[in-house]
């Protein structure tokens, strides 16, 4: 080997070990500022305090977690069938030159900034849905605007998914007499559910990470949702919003609620990346 | 084929088979509309309210009265040097990290299969555990305080899954013959890289930059704990710069009466992304392939 294919070596590696260590460095300086408050504290607090005043020693996350939650699913909800019928009708129902358009809308959706889905949301959607009452800042306005972030990442795993069905099974379908709806129930969503399930997952995983959207469209009060028309803050909002004052105990909270989104984020999606490469 | 006997027969005229076929077919085109009409309303929006207060003055001026009135002059330079120090940390360190995933590592060795499932890992990540690891380390551990500097670098560590992964594919797309005409004339390993292979990547590389800064440039939670909220003109990478996008939050939220101007700032915004998605486009198409999305790379 010459002395310059050895540099080369050497360089990448260390290149390529030290992009590894950013997740680990993420995870261990999380894990340092949150250890006090795991520690004075305990998880068992995190549930059971009553209320989420962190300056009179408070830590009930309950009300922020049930928010989260109920963005993220319901986002996910109102996105999975959506995006799936994007990805569906690009092969199946759309004129070979709208497909095309459609595929650029969706890439051109999935790069729409979070603050101006968060900006739109506030000026057109939000006066709408307070037809219903309120300011129009409440868990619904943010589901809506979370799915539609999130439809991109469905729509565009369902349309390769779709795409790796083999033709002559749809072609044999097609020659039977199976009509369009037939084939694709029948024949294209069973054989691409692997991966139509893995961008349902991801989109999960994504709609649990977003901040800024939520964080200009929930409301922000703190304080367990009766309803979808409810304000409410997500754990992503509540650190946004609190940690550039907060300190000590206070803090350290916050980095659980941040450990807490990455470990479940990160489980999440090691068992999409496991299953993909052992399922291959 | 095992998969066509599943198939449920029956009359295909039956009146059951033609409702189903036609409700999915509305369900199907109702879901694309929405789609596409959804888009069209957020970009004709932005634009409707925000393009008629854009001027030159408005890109260079300094903001005045929080942003209600002035320009984004420093904004747009904060923005810019956050890119900078983003890509300046980034691509170096994904470029050298891809090649030695496809040229120098095996590709099942444990090492390169732990450096993936770390990045998979690292994609996704939410961006406010950014701005926190952010905030932590850089900020705070390094001692660089609020800066560009420090928001630079926790976007650095942002966009490396995504481009390692696309200077992989880009790697990885050139055709095989190509090396091995460069082996049949002796040329070393380093020497067919950057002669060879890294030139004939050219377009795919650069397109894969051209995505990245388009998610940095949306970012925004990961920069209000790191490079901060100031909006003068910064002096040098160590002073605090805001973001455009930061800009529109706090314009938006923060600022009673800010939402004109939160409009024009988005306008700027979404016309960069709208140029960076056009030249991702043009430069895949010089390229001649398509960046697959996330896992569907490596199957």
């Amino acid at each position: 080997m010459s002395r310059s294919d050895l540099l080369l070596k050497i360089a990448t590696r260390t290149s390529a070990a030290l992009s590894a260590t950013v997740v680990l460095l993420i995870l261990g300086f999380l894990f340092r500022d949150a250890a006090p408050a795991l520690r004075e504290i305990g998880l068992s607090r995190f549930l059971t305090d009553p209320s989420w005043h962190p300056l009179y020693g408070h830590f009930n996350l309950t009300p922020m977690i049930v928010a989260t939650l109920a963005t993220s699913l319901g986002a996910v909800i109102l996105a999975g069938p959506l995006g799936i019928a994007s990805g569906v009708f690009v092969h199946f129902y759309a004129p070979s030159a709208l497909a095309a358009w459609h595929r650029r809308i969706v890439e051109l959706l999935a790069g729409i900034p979070s603050v101006v889905f968060g900006l739109w949301g506030l000026t057109v959607l939000a006066p709408m849905i307070a037809i219903w009452g309120g300011s129009g800042q409440n868990l619904l306005t943010a589901t809506i605007v979370l799915a539609l972030m999130v439809l991109p990442t469905v729509a565009v795993f369902a349309d390769n998914a779709v795409a790796a069905v083999p033709s002559e099974s749809i072609r044999g379908a097609a020659a039977l007499g199976v009509e369009r709806w037939g084939i694709i129930w029948n024949i294209v969503l069973p054989q691409a559910r692997t991966g139509i399930i893995a961008g349902v997952v991801l989109a999960m995983t994504r709609a649990l990470g977003e901040t800024m959207a939520v964080l200009m469209l929930a409301g922000n009060v703190v304080e367990m949702p009766t309803s979808l028309l409810s304000p409410g803050r997500t754990l992503n909002a509540n650190i946004a919003l609190e940690l550039g004052y907060a300190s000590t105990s206070h803090r350290s909270v916050l980095f659980v609620s941040g450990l807490i989104l990455m470990l479940v984020v990160s489980l999440i999606v090691t068992a999409i990346s496991w299953r993909r490469r052992s399922g291959q | 084929m095992t998969n066509t006997s599943s198939i449920k027969t029956g009359s295909p005229r039956s009146s059951g088979h033609r409702t189903r076929e036609y409700a999915a077919g509305i369900f199907i085109w109702f879901a694309a509309s929405v789609v596409m009409a959804i888009l069209a309303w957020i970009v004709v929006d932005i634009t409707v309210r925000g393009l008629s207060q854009i001027s030159l003055s408005y890109l260079i001026n300094n903001v005045a009265d929080a942003g209600r009135s002035g320009g984004i002059g420093p904004v747009i330079l904060s923005t810019i040097l956050i890119l900078l120090v983003t890509l300046a940390t980034a691509v170096p360190l994904s470029m050298a990290s891809a090649i030695a995933l496809t040229e120098q590592v095996g590709h099942d060795s444990l090492l390169a299969r732990y450096i993936r499932l770390s990045l998979d890992v690292l994609s996704g990540v939410p961006s406010i555990v950014f701005g926190l690891f952010g905030n932590v380390f850089f900020t705070i551990t390094l001692g660089l305080g609020y800066s560009i500097l420090s928001g630079g670098l926790t976007l650095g560590c942002m966009v490396l899954p995504i481009l390692i992964r696309t200077t992989e594919q880009a790697i990885n797309s050139v055709p095989v013959e190509h090396r091995h005409a460069a082996a049949a004339l002796g040329l070393s390993r380093s020497t067919t890289l950057f002669r060879v292979v890294l030139p004939a990547a050219a377009p795919a590389l650069a397109a894969g930059i051209v995505i990245s800064m388009g998610r940095a440039l949306a970012e925004t939670a990961a920069l209000i704990f790191t490079a901060g909220y100031v909006a003068r003109t910064p002096e040098s990478v160590f002073d605090s710069g805001r973001s455009l996008s930061v800009h529109i939050y706090d314009l938006a939220m923060n600022v009673p009466g800010g939402g004109p101007r939160a409009y024009a700032a988005a306008c700027v915004l979404v016309g960069m992304l709208l140029v960076i998605n056009g030249a991702t486009a043009l430069l895949l198409k010089v390229a001649g392939f398509r960046i697959a999305p996330h896992f569907g790379a490596r199957r």
